[in-house]
Protein backbone atom coordinates (compact mmCIF):
# COMPACT_ATOMS: atom_id res chain seq x y z
CA UNK A 1 0.00 0.00 0.00
CA UNK A 2 1.28 3.09 -1.34
CA UNK A 3 0.24 6.23 0.33
CA UNK A 4 -0.07 9.23 -2.09
CA UNK A 5 1.23 12.42 -1.09
CA UNK A 6 -1.59 14.35 0.35
CA UNK A 7 -1.34 16.90 -2.11
CA UNK A 8 -1.01 15.41 -5.42
CA UNK A 9 -3.98 16.33 -7.90
CA UNK A 10 -6.29 13.37 -8.84
CA UNK A 11 -5.64 14.56 -12.35
CA UNK A 12 -1.77 13.82 -12.45
CA UNK A 13 -1.38 10.14 -12.24
CA UNK A 14 -3.40 7.74 -14.86
CA UNK A 15 -5.94 5.92 -12.36
CA UNK A 16 -7.29 2.18 -13.31
CA UNK A 17 -9.21 2.16 -15.81
CA UNK A 18 -11.96 -0.50 -14.01
CA UNK A 19 -11.93 1.87 -10.78
CA UNK A 20 -13.07 5.25 -12.64
CA UNK A 21 -15.51 3.28 -14.82
CA UNK A 22 -16.99 1.77 -11.22
CA UNK A 23 -17.49 5.51 -10.39
CA UNK A 24 -18.18 7.50 -13.56
CA UNK A 25 -21.40 4.55 -14.52
CA UNK A 26 -22.16 3.74 -10.84
CA UNK A 27 -21.67 7.38 -8.71
CA UNK A 28 -22.03 10.76 -10.21
CA UNK A 29 -24.99 12.63 -10.03
CA UNK A 30 -27.90 11.30 -12.33
CA UNK A 31 -30.47 14.66 -13.05
CA UNK A 32 -33.36 14.73 -14.62
CA UNK A 33 -33.67 16.99 -17.57
CA UNK A 34 -33.76 16.91 -21.73
CA UNK A 35 -30.86 14.26 -21.45
CA UNK A 36 -30.01 12.48 -24.66
CA UNK A 37 -29.84 9.22 -23.07
CA UNK A 38 -31.82 8.10 -19.97
CA UNK A 39 -30.06 6.82 -17.18
CA UNK A 40 -31.84 3.30 -17.42
CA UNK A 41 -30.31 3.24 -20.84
CA UNK A 42 -26.79 3.89 -19.59
CA UNK A 43 -27.24 1.48 -16.87
CA UNK A 44 -28.25 -1.15 -19.65
CA UNK A 45 -25.09 -0.47 -21.46
CA UNK A 46 -23.14 -0.63 -18.09
CA UNK A 47 -24.70 -4.36 -17.42
CA UNK A 48 -23.64 -5.29 -21.05
CA UNK A 49 -20.15 -4.23 -20.69
CA UNK A 50 -19.98 -5.86 -17.33
CA UNK A 51 -20.90 -9.32 -18.74
CA UNK A 52 -18.57 -8.40 -21.70
CA UNK A 53 -15.94 -7.54 -19.51
CA UNK A 54 -16.55 -10.95 -17.51
CA UNK A 55 -17.03 -13.15 -19.84
CA UNK A 56 -14.16 -12.28 -21.63
CA UNK A 57 -11.95 -13.09 -17.96
CA UNK A 58 -11.32 -16.36 -15.74
CA UNK A 59 -14.08 -18.48 -14.84
CA UNK A 60 -15.15 -16.90 -11.51
CA UNK A 61 -18.89 -16.39 -10.63
CA UNK A 62 -20.44 -13.09 -10.74
CA UNK A 63 -20.83 -12.10 -7.09
CA UNK A 64 -24.37 -10.55 -8.20
CA UNK B 1 -25.91 24.04 -33.33
CA UNK B 2 -22.16 25.72 -32.50
CA UNK B 3 -21.78 29.21 -33.77
CA UNK B 4 -18.46 28.61 -34.23
CA UNK B 5 -18.34 26.08 -36.86
CA UNK B 6 -21.72 25.25 -37.42
CA UNK B 7 -21.73 21.69 -36.85
CA UNK B 8 -24.45 20.31 -34.93
CA UNK B 9 -23.58 20.55 -31.26
CA UNK B 10 -24.72 18.92 -27.92
CA UNK B 11 -24.13 20.01 -24.36
CA UNK B 12 -21.84 17.65 -22.14
CA UNK B 13 -22.21 18.07 -18.70
CA UNK B 14 -19.18 17.56 -16.49
CA UNK B 15 -20.26 18.77 -12.91
CA UNK B 16 -22.45 21.12 -10.61
CA UNK B 17 -21.70 23.49 -8.58
CA UNK B 18 -22.54 26.75 -6.49
CA UNK B 19 -22.65 29.94 -8.79
CA UNK B 20 -20.36 32.38 -8.13
CA UNK B 21 -18.14 35.04 -10.64
CA UNK B 22 -15.16 33.22 -10.64
CA UNK B 23 -16.39 30.20 -12.42
CA UNK B 24 -15.91 32.02 -15.75
CA UNK B 25 -12.36 32.35 -14.90
CA UNK B 26 -12.19 28.77 -13.61
CA UNK B 27 -13.30 27.51 -16.88
CA UNK B 28 -11.27 29.87 -19.20
CA UNK B 29 -8.23 28.66 -17.36
CA UNK B 30 -9.40 24.89 -17.81
CA UNK B 31 -9.76 25.64 -21.85
CA UNK B 32 -10.57 23.25 -24.69
CA UNK B 33 -11.31 19.78 -22.96
CA UNK B 34 -13.39 16.83 -23.08
CA UNK B 35 -14.18 14.36 -26.02
CA UNK B 36 -14.49 17.28 -28.61
CA UNK B 37 -11.28 19.55 -27.35
CA UNK B 38 -14.04 22.59 -26.75
CA UNK B 39 -14.00 25.64 -24.82
CA UNK B 40 -15.39 24.59 -21.08
CA UNK B 41 -18.09 27.10 -19.92
CA UNK B 42 -20.56 27.85 -17.04
CA UNK B 43 -24.32 27.62 -17.88
CA UNK B 44 -26.11 29.11 -15.17
CA UNK B 45 -29.54 28.98 -13.17
CA UNK B 46 -31.11 29.77 -9.43
CA UNK B 47 -27.91 30.15 -7.81
CA UNK B 48 -26.47 26.70 -9.71
CA UNK B 49 -23.75 26.45 -12.61
CA UNK B 50 -23.17 23.39 -14.76
CA UNK B 51 -19.83 23.15 -16.14
CA UNK B 52 -20.05 22.11 -19.94
CA UNK B 53 -18.62 21.97 -23.27
CA UNK B 54 -20.18 21.22 -26.82
CA UNK B 55 -19.50 17.72 -28.36
CA UNK B 56 -20.65 17.10 -32.00
CA UNK B 57 -24.24 15.81 -31.95
CA UNK B 58 -23.28 12.79 -34.20
CA UNK B 59 -20.95 11.24 -31.69
CA UNK B 60 -23.70 12.17 -28.28
CA UNK B 61 -26.70 11.55 -29.73
CA UNK B 62 -28.53 8.92 -28.54
CA UNK B 63 -27.23 6.64 -31.02
CA UNK B 64 -23.87 8.16 -31.05
CA UNK B 65 -23.62 7.70 -27.16
CA UNK B 66 -24.88 3.78 -27.58
CA UNK B 67 -22.03 2.93 -29.60
CA UNK B 68 -19.27 5.20 -27.92
CA UNK B 69 -20.75 3.58 -24.49
CA UNK B 70 -20.54 -0.02 -26.05
CA UNK B 71 -17.17 -0.14 -27.21
CA UNK B 72 -14.37 -0.62 -24.46
CA UNK B 73 -12.04 1.84 -26.56
CA UNK B 74 -14.04 5.48 -27.27
CA UNK B 75 -15.51 3.91 -23.08
CA UNK B 76 -12.22 5.04 -22.03
CA UNK B 77 -11.35 7.66 -23.63
CA UNK B 78 -14.85 9.03 -23.00
CA UNK B 79 -14.35 8.65 -18.87
CA UNK B 80 -10.89 9.71 -19.11
CA UNK B 81 -11.85 12.64 -20.77
CA UNK B 82 -14.61 13.13 -18.19
CA UNK B 83 -12.75 12.66 -15.39
CA UNK B 84 -9.71 15.01 -16.28
CA UNK B 85 -12.62 17.93 -16.19
CA UNK B 86 -14.21 17.05 -12.94
CA UNK B 87 -10.65 16.25 -11.31
CA UNK B 88 -9.60 19.75 -12.27
CA UNK B 89 -12.02 21.21 -11.47
CA UNK B 90 -12.45 19.38 -8.62
CA UNK B 91 -9.08 20.81 -7.27
CA UNK B 92 -10.35 24.25 -7.24
CA UNK B 93 -14.04 23.99 -5.87
CA UNK B 94 -16.53 21.71 -4.73
CA UNK B 95 -18.55 20.30 -7.63
CA UNK B 96 -20.82 17.53 -7.88
CA UNK B 97 -19.00 15.29 -10.23
CA UNK B 98 -22.20 14.03 -13.26
CA UNK B 99 -22.67 10.78 -13.97
CA UNK B 100 -20.89 9.29 -17.64
CA UNK B 101 -22.38 10.78 -20.55
CA UNK B 102 -24.58 13.30 -19.37
CA UNK B 103 -26.09 15.39 -22.37
CA UNK B 104 -28.24 17.57 -22.88
CA UNK B 105 -30.02 19.08 -26.44
CA UNK B 106 -28.36 22.34 -25.56
CA UNK B 107 -28.01 24.78 -22.83
CA UNK B 108 -31.61 25.70 -22.10
CA UNK B 109 -31.66 21.95 -21.55
CA UNK B 110 -29.43 22.53 -18.88
CA UNK B 111 -31.04 24.88 -17.58
CA UNK B 112 -33.53 23.46 -17.19
CA UNK B 113 -32.35 20.67 -15.59
CA UNK B 114 -30.93 23.10 -12.94
CA UNK B 115 -33.86 24.24 -12.22
CA UNK B 116 -35.43 21.24 -11.52
CA UNK B 117 -33.22 19.64 -9.68
CA UNK B 118 -31.75 23.12 -7.32
CA UNK B 119 -33.15 21.95 -4.06
CA UNK B 120 -31.76 18.72 -4.26
CA UNK B 121 -27.93 19.98 -4.44
CA UNK B 122 -27.09 22.40 -1.67
CA UNK B 123 -27.42 19.31 0.74
CA UNK B 124 -24.95 16.66 -1.57
CA UNK B 125 -22.70 19.98 -2.32
CA UNK B 126 -22.64 20.33 1.60
CA UNK B 127 -22.42 16.71 2.07
CA UNK B 128 -18.80 17.06 -0.25
CA UNK B 129 -17.58 20.43 0.92
CA UNK B 130 -13.76 19.59 2.42
CA UNK B 131 -14.11 16.41 1.84
CA UNK B 132 -12.18 13.42 -0.78
CA UNK B 133 -12.86 10.16 -1.82
CA UNK B 134 -10.65 7.22 -1.05
CA UNK B 135 -11.34 3.65 -2.61
CA UNK B 136 -10.08 0.70 -0.40
CA UNK B 137 -10.00 -2.77 -2.24
CA UNK B 138 -9.37 -5.72 -0.38
CA UNK B 139 -8.09 -9.30 -2.10
CA UNK B 140 -7.66 -12.76 -1.31
CA UNK B 141 -4.50 -13.98 -2.38
CA UNK B 142 -4.13 -17.40 -2.31
CA UNK B 143 -1.02 -19.04 -1.53
CA UNK B 144 0.54 -22.16 -2.35
CA UNK B 145 -0.48 -24.88 -0.19
CA UNK B 146 2.86 -25.49 1.68
CA UNK B 147 1.83 -28.37 4.10
CA UNK B 148 2.00 -30.47 1.06
CA UNK B 149 4.84 -32.57 0.87
CA UNK B 150 5.34 -32.12 -3.13
CA UNK B 151 4.03 -28.28 -2.96
CA UNK B 152 5.60 -26.82 -6.27
CA UNK B 153 6.84 -29.65 -7.67
CA UNK B 154 5.29 -32.37 -9.67
CA UNK B 155 2.82 -34.58 -8.13
CA UNK B 156 4.28 -38.52 -7.52
CA UNK B 157 0.86 -39.82 -8.01
CA UNK B 158 -2.70 -39.26 -8.57
CA UNK B 159 -4.02 -39.64 -5.30
CA UNK B 160 -0.32 -37.49 -4.30
CA UNK B 161 -2.24 -34.52 -7.05
CA UNK B 162 -5.79 -34.77 -5.50
CA UNK B 163 -4.27 -34.36 -2.24
CA UNK B 164 -2.36 -31.03 -3.55
CA UNK B 165 -5.65 -29.92 -5.10
CA UNK B 166 -7.73 -30.06 -2.47
CA UNK B 167 -4.62 -28.32 -0.04
CA UNK B 168 -4.89 -25.68 -2.67
CA UNK B 169 -8.91 -25.55 -2.90
CA UNK B 170 -8.39 -25.19 0.79
CA UNK B 171 -5.97 -22.30 1.13
CA UNK B 172 -7.72 -20.55 -1.54
CA UNK B 173 -10.71 -20.76 0.82
CA UNK B 174 -9.11 -19.85 3.60
CA UNK B 175 -7.61 -16.99 1.62
CA UNK B 176 -11.33 -15.61 0.62
CA UNK B 177 -12.29 -16.21 4.47
CA UNK B 178 -9.59 -14.47 5.94
CA UNK B 179 -10.14 -11.39 3.31
CA UNK B 180 -13.45 -11.14 3.74
CA UNK B 181 -12.67 -10.87 7.64
CA UNK B 182 -10.50 -7.96 6.49
CA UNK B 183 -13.09 -6.16 4.78
CA UNK B 184 -14.88 -5.72 7.42
CA UNK B 185 -12.09 -4.64 9.44
CA UNK B 186 -11.82 -1.88 7.11
CA UNK B 187 -15.26 -0.80 7.13
CA UNK B 188 -14.70 -0.91 11.05
CA UNK B 189 -11.66 1.00 11.26
CA UNK B 190 -11.50 3.20 8.34
CA UNK B 191 -15.25 3.93 8.99
CA UNK B 192 -14.23 5.31 11.68
CA UNK B 193 -12.52 8.33 10.23
CA UNK B 194 -14.91 8.78 7.02
CA UNK B 195 -18.12 10.57 7.22
CA UNK B 196 -19.30 7.77 4.17
CA UNK B 197 -18.98 4.13 3.10
CA UNK B 198 -20.07 2.88 -0.15
CA UNK B 199 -19.31 -0.72 -2.05
CA UNK B 200 -19.14 -1.43 -5.25
CA UNK B 201 -19.30 -4.41 -7.07
CA UNK B 202 -15.95 -6.98 -6.40
CA UNK B 203 -13.65 -6.26 -9.51
CA UNK B 204 -13.29 -8.92 -12.01
CA UNK B 205 -12.51 -9.68 -15.49
CA UNK B 206 -10.23 -8.50 -18.24
CA UNK B 207 -9.75 -4.71 -16.72
CA UNK B 208 -9.05 -5.97 -13.52
CA UNK B 209 -5.42 -7.02 -13.92
CA UNK B 210 -4.66 -6.89 -10.18
CA UNK B 211 -3.25 -10.46 -8.61
CA UNK B 212 -5.69 -12.39 -6.41
CA UNK B 213 -9.61 -12.16 -5.91
CA UNK B 214 -10.95 -8.90 -5.40
CA UNK B 215 -13.60 -9.67 -2.21
CA UNK B 216 -14.60 -6.03 -1.19
CA UNK B 217 -14.48 -2.64 -3.40
CA UNK B 218 -15.36 0.10 -1.08
CA UNK B 219 -15.46 3.60 -1.39
CA UNK B 220 -15.08 6.32 1.52
CA UNK B 221 -15.64 9.45 1.61
CA UNK B 222 -13.20 11.46 4.20
CA UNK B 223 -12.92 14.72 5.84
CA UNK B 224 -9.45 16.62 4.98
CA UNK B 225 -8.60 17.01 8.74
CA UNK B 226 -8.93 12.85 8.85
CA UNK B 227 -7.20 11.89 6.04
CA UNK B 228 -3.73 11.05 7.93
CA UNK B 229 -5.87 9.16 10.54
CA UNK B 230 -7.38 7.38 7.79
CA UNK B 231 -4.76 6.62 5.84
CA UNK B 232 -2.48 5.18 9.01
CA UNK B 233 -5.65 3.32 9.88
CA UNK B 234 -5.20 1.20 6.50
CA UNK B 235 -1.74 0.92 6.62
CA UNK B 236 -1.48 -0.48 9.69
CA UNK B 237 -4.52 -2.86 9.06
CA UNK B 238 -2.78 -3.57 5.29
CA UNK B 239 0.92 -5.05 6.65
CA UNK B 240 -0.86 -7.80 9.05
CA UNK B 241 -1.78 -11.08 7.14
CA UNK B 242 -0.36 -12.91 4.31
CA UNK B 243 -3.04 -13.87 1.84
CA UNK B 244 -5.00 -10.87 2.18
CA UNK B 245 -3.87 -7.64 0.10
CA UNK B 246 -5.29 -4.50 0.99
CA UNK B 247 -5.15 -1.51 -1.76
CA UNK B 248 -6.08 2.31 -1.59
CA UNK B 249 -6.26 4.43 -4.46
CA UNK B 250 -7.13 8.13 -4.49
CA UNK B 251 -7.94 10.81 -3.51
CA UNK B 252 -10.90 11.24 -5.97
CA UNK B 253 -13.90 13.73 -6.71
CA UNK B 254 -16.36 12.29 -4.80
CA UNK B 255 -18.29 10.47 -7.16
CA UNK B 256 -19.69 7.24 -5.26
CA UNK B 257 -21.07 10.01 -2.78
CA UNK B 258 -22.92 12.47 -5.34
CA UNK B 259 -26.04 10.24 -5.90
CA UNK B 260 -29.18 10.81 -4.05
CA UNK B 261 -29.60 6.71 -3.21
CA UNK B 262 -25.24 7.59 -1.80
CA UNK B 263 -26.94 10.20 0.40
CA UNK B 264 -29.94 7.67 1.47
CA UNK B 265 -27.08 4.38 2.36
CA UNK B 266 -24.45 6.45 3.53
CA UNK B 267 -23.17 4.99 6.54
CA UNK B 268 -21.89 7.70 9.06
CA UNK B 269 -18.99 7.39 12.13
CA UNK B 270 -20.20 7.95 15.37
Amino acid sequence: MLPEPRDAAPAQRQVALIDLLDRLLNGGAVLTGDVVLSVADVDLVHINLRAVIRSLGPGAPAPW
Amino acid sequence: MSARTGVATLCYVYAVARDTPELDAIARRLGAVGPAASPLRAVRAEGWAAFVSDVPADRFGEEGLRAQLDDLGRLEQLARAHHEVVAALFGTLTVLPMRLASVYADDAGVRGMLALSARTFEPLLQRLDGRREFGVKVYAEPRPASRTPAAGGPAASGREYLRMRRAQREGERRSYGEAEAMAERVLERAGQFAVACVRHRPQAGVLSSAAGENVANLAFLVPAAQEDAFRAALDALGSVRPGVRVEVTGPWAPYSFATTAAAQEETHAS
